[in-house]
């Protein structure tokens, strides 16, 4: 099985490469962007094929390393 | 004679500065590789020293943080014993957890390797006990994650326990914005105050000749 993990500063943290990605979108004429965010993603292939399992077990490693929950928020997908 | 732990990682580059400087101020100092479990036995302070441990992969300092020696640095600081992260140091201090807060990508994405002028802000600490308040200091930077974060309760605290220990500053002393850091917050202290940790590196300030020696009053501090 495979997770798909992404991490994302937390809304209301402000995010520097998304701000400057966004600059670089309007300076190239690229109308209607609101807001971007940039963060990333780190997907694992996993050995186990029990879901419950998977998922608590990734959700262990996203709080103790993947992200830093002091910044960063992140969610998991769990792909067969 | 003072004993000073400096570790090394993978990746750290100013372990051999951060020797010369304690050496220079009259301590023992040894290079402790990150394998290590334990501390030289006596050390009086535990110094994590700049770089990019790892390549700063994943994000700075995360992935020093389980490097065996830090469960040593972590019951070191928790029973009350003085340790000090400088730039990458105390991106990984923050990492453990023996320090609050983040530190994230500078607010103009740049890397930024220039003298800067710092505030003292609380001189209430072993730290910076031979600076005076609102001092301005000449200290290098050399950071491309130095963007200081902290929540608003957490800030507040900072505030209330006098933690906030220098800021960004203009040569006036008034606080200028370096790298976004949350109101230009250069370093900090854990609320016992055995733990502090910089983005700026004392320890490349030693001599006037060669730009400044004002990092020598603030590490002498620590081993007094």
């Amino acid at each position: 099985m495979k997770a798909i993990v992404n991490v994302f500063l937390k809304e209301g943290v402000l995010d520097p490469q998304g701000k400057a990605i966004h600059h670089a979108l309007d300076a190239m004429n690229f109308q209607g962007v609101e807001d971007v965010r940039m963060g990333k993603q780190i997907v694992l292939q996993l050995s186990t094929t029990n879901r419950e399992e998977a998922q608590k077990e990734v959700e262990k490693m996203a709080e103790e390393i993947l992200a830093n929950t002091v910044i960063e928020d992140y969610t998991i997908e769990l792909v067969e | 004679m003072k004993k000073v732990a400096v570790l090394q990682f993978p990746g750290t580059n100013c372990d051999l500065d951060t020797q010369y400087a304690f050496e220079k101020l009259g301590c023992e100092t040894t290079i402790v590789w990150h394998k290590e479990s334990t501390l030289p036995e006596g050390t009086n302070l535990v110094v994590v020293p700049g770089g990019f441990s790892y390549g700063d992969y994943l994000r700075s300092g995360a992935i020093a943080k389980f490097s065996p020696i830090m469960d040593a640095v972590i019951a070191y600081a928790n029973a009350g014993g003085k340790v000090l992260g400088i730039c990458n140091g105390f991106q990984i201090l923050t990492e453990v957890g023996l320090l609050p807060g983040a530190l994230k990508r500078n607010i103009g994405l740049h890397f930024i390797s220039r003298f800067q002028t710092l505030k003292v802000v609380n001189n209430d600490n072993e730290f910076l006990q031979h600076c005076q308040t609102n001092e301005v200091l000449n200290i290098p930077i050399a950071h491309a994650d130095g963007n200081y974060y902290i929540d608003e309760d957490g800030y507040k605290e900072l505030v209330e326990n006098n933690q906030i220990l220098v800021q960004y500053c203009d040569p006036q002393g008034e606080p200028v914005v370096v790298n976004g850091s949350v109101n230009s917050i250069a370093g900090i202290c854990n609320s016992t105050k055995n733990v502090f940790g910089l983005m700026p590196h004392p320890e490349r300030a030693l001599e006037s000749i060669l730009g400044s020696d004002d990092g020598v009053k603030m590490l002498e501090g620590l081993i007094a």
